[in-house]
């Protein structure tokens, strides 16, 4: 019952992630201080939205907002048509699921080779054979280019090749929505841009939105749209790249 | 149903973790295994003194046993009137019954002429005494005055009796100025309250102590028709009997001895004491490793939060690396448990070895100090907090 509703969901509802009116606030008291203040926003599937803006100004709030790691506070923000204002512990973490997360530092289990590392979002997806979820991890390692290096340990590969291994395991586990917060800040310019490319191109294949946050002016080209980030508000200047 | 597990299975993270650090993992077993050797001796040395302080006890051919309320432990026997015993006769469940003397007398040692206080049992020749059957023929070698039956597992300060006797020499040697001949040799063992056995008839311990009150036995032996049930007739007896006697059941008469040893002496305190510190040094190491190996992992333990996976699967994982822990630890502190028994049996005769309740008491106290370290280790895994890792 899983399957159906991870292949279903967010063809319907027309978007991946609708924000309207967010609001968010860091501490209490005195020390309160906002740090997002009425965004909307909307991803459609296969669509890659890029956020950018200087570092404060609640990129990375956002982004945690959205793919259910935060409470939010005020406003809406529905994710493939579910509501998250007001969604439990359980309910955010089952959507979690469906959500691949790739961060900045790649967060590789250390003592996992690349292989099982993928396996363990694969390991995700219910009703799937061990060799199966085996198999498709594989196959990610491989669409990433690193069918060779299955057996390593994130310890022997280069910072792309990690990078690389955490974005096959962001898409083993089938997302329909991909976050990315800086995922090139530790890259050089030639594997920051390979992982971009990639990390676009199986995005699209997959049908799967995808919200990045990034510093890096080498990339901005591969978004559909750039959204800028300002004190806690989106400038509306949510223009698709020409 | 076996195939559809096997395919359901996940990556074993738990093992892998811990595999992946083998030298934490070494000094983890070290200290896990470290911990269970010392419950073992400790229990192991704590049982073995109990199970010593009732050698004899054990050998008594009797369902149930007379003894005066008035003894405390078999060093200090008391006497109680002959013919309670007999009267005991009446119920029609006794088949049989053996009047003991017991008490613990000086023997001269035959080389050095120094004394030492031996337990001597005093019977009649013809009356079962212990289950073991070879003793029959030896006792009608007690029916002339004077002669002892030696118990060869003597400690060797009695003097080199067992070997004088089996090069056919004359054994003689004195107790309380009388003079008496070693008869033949049985094999009994030592205990905690003597160090050496002997064995009389009842005609000649009347004469090594002769102020013994006429018609008074230390312990009665009571030996019942088969199929009969020792609990019911003890309590016949015990509303038949008056009170200047105790009827106990032989196992109640073990757990008499052993009871005086474990309450009246520290001994049970002391290795109780050795075996508790061995799980509070076990729990400190376990807990130390599983900490910071869920610390070292915390943002990795996060990301798995992140991916959606559910607190309770990871902790899942931390209760699995404790179960791992404990079992890896327990198997080495099992065999070293095997090996320093065999070598304390052979240092001490004690009785010290291996049993199944031992053996699972250990490993369920390294399984608790395992799951329990386990436990308070996971409270770490509360602050991994997926939001905090962008």
């Amino acid at each position: 019952m899983d399957l159906d509703r991870l292949e279903s969901g967010p063809a319907a509802s027309g978007t991946v992630v609708q924000v309207a009116g967010l609001s968010h606030w860091y501490g209490a008291g005195s020390m309160q201080r906002q740090v997002l203040q009425s965004v909307d926003l909307a991803i459609a599937p296969g669509e890659v939205v890029l956020l950018t803006g200087p570092s404060g100004c609640g990129k990375t709030t956002l982004l945690t907002l959205v793919g259910a790691l935060r409470q939010v506070q005020q406003g809406s923000v529905r994710v493939f048509g579910e509501e998250l204002h007001g969604a439990g512990r359980a309910s955010r973490q089952r959507l979690r699921r469906r959500i691949g997360m790739i961060f900045q530092g790649h967060n590789l289990l250390r003592c996992l080779s690349a292989e099982q590392n993928v396996q363990m979002g694969a390991d995700l997806l219910p009703g799937l054979g061990y060799r199966a979820r085996r198999d498709r991890a594989r196959e990610w390692l491989r669409a990433v280019g690193l069918g060779d290096h299955l057996n390593k340990l994130p310890h022997d590969l280069s910072g792309g090749q990690k990078q690389r291994v955490a974005i096959a395991r962001a898409l083993a586990a089938r997302p329909q929505l991909l976050l990315a917060d800086e995922p090139t800040a530790a890259l050089d310019s030639r594997s920051g841009r390979e992982v971009v490319d990639l990390l676009k191109g199986l995005a699209r294949e997959q049908g799967c939105g995808v919200l990045m946050v990034t510093h890096d002016p080498r990339i901005l080209d591969v978004a559909d749209r750039l959204v800028q980030m300002e004190d806690g508000q989106l400038c509306q200047g949510a223009r698709p790249i020409e | 149903m076996l195939g559809r597990l096997w395919q359901g299975r996940r990556i074993p993270l738990a093992w892998l973790l811990l595999t992946r650090q083998p030298v934490r993992l070494l000094v983890a077993l070290a200290g896990i295994a470290f911990a269970g050797i010392l419950m073992f001796m400790q229990l192991g040395f704590r049982d073995g003194l109990f199970d010593a302080s009732v050698t004899i006890h054990r050998l008594f051919d009797a369902d149930l046993v007379l003894i005066s309320p008035r003894s405390s432990s078999s060093v200090s026997m008391a006497g109680f009137p002959r013919r309670r015993l007999v009267q005991a006769m009446a119920d029609p469940a006794v088949e049989g019954i053996t009047p003991v003397h017991w008490n613990l007398l000086l023997w001269r040692n035959p080389e050095t002429r120094g004394t030492r206080s031996i337990l001597t049992l005093g019977f009649e020749p013809g009356d079962p005494l212990f289950t073991d059957p070879s003793l029959a023929p030896k006792a009608k070698l007690l029916q002339d005055r004077g002669r002892v039956l030696f118990d060869e597992r003597s400690r060797p300060e009695f003097g080199p009796v067992a070997e004088w006797f089996r090069s056919g020499r004359t054994v003689e040697s004195e107790i309380g100025g009388q003079r008496v001949r070693v008869a033949g040799l049985v094999g009994l063992g030592t205990s905690f309250g003597a160090d050496g056995n002997l064995l009389t008839s009842h005609e000649t311990y009347l004469k090594l102590l002769p102020n013994t009150p006429p018609g008074s036995i230390e312990v009665g032996l009571i030996r019942l028709q088969p199929g009969s049930d020792p609990a019911a007739v003890v309590e016949r007896l015990r509303q038949r009997l008056p009170a200047d006697v105790t009827v106990l059941t032989k196992e109640g008469f073990i757990a008499f001895e052993q009871n005086y040893w474990r309450t009246s002496t520290s001994i049970g305190f002391i290795f109780t004491l050795g075996a508790a510190m061995g799980f509070v040094v076990g729990c400190v190491i376990v807990y130390q490793i599983l900490y910071s190996d869920v610390s070292d992992h915390l943002p990795e333990y996060a990301t798995l939060m992140a991916m959606g996976y559910r607190l309770p699967s990871l902790l899942g994982v931390v209760a699995r690396e404790g179960l791992l822990l404990a079992t890896f630890g327990y198997l080495p502190a099992y065999a070293a448990g095997q090996g320093l028994y065999w070598l304390v049996r052979n240092a001490t005769q004690l009785p010290v070895t291996m049993n199944t309740t031992r053996a699972l008491t250990v490993f369920t106290m390294i399984l608790v100090m395992c799951m329990g370290s386990a436990a308070l280790a996971m409270r770490r895994l509360a602050d991994a907090d997926p939001a905090e890792i962008f």
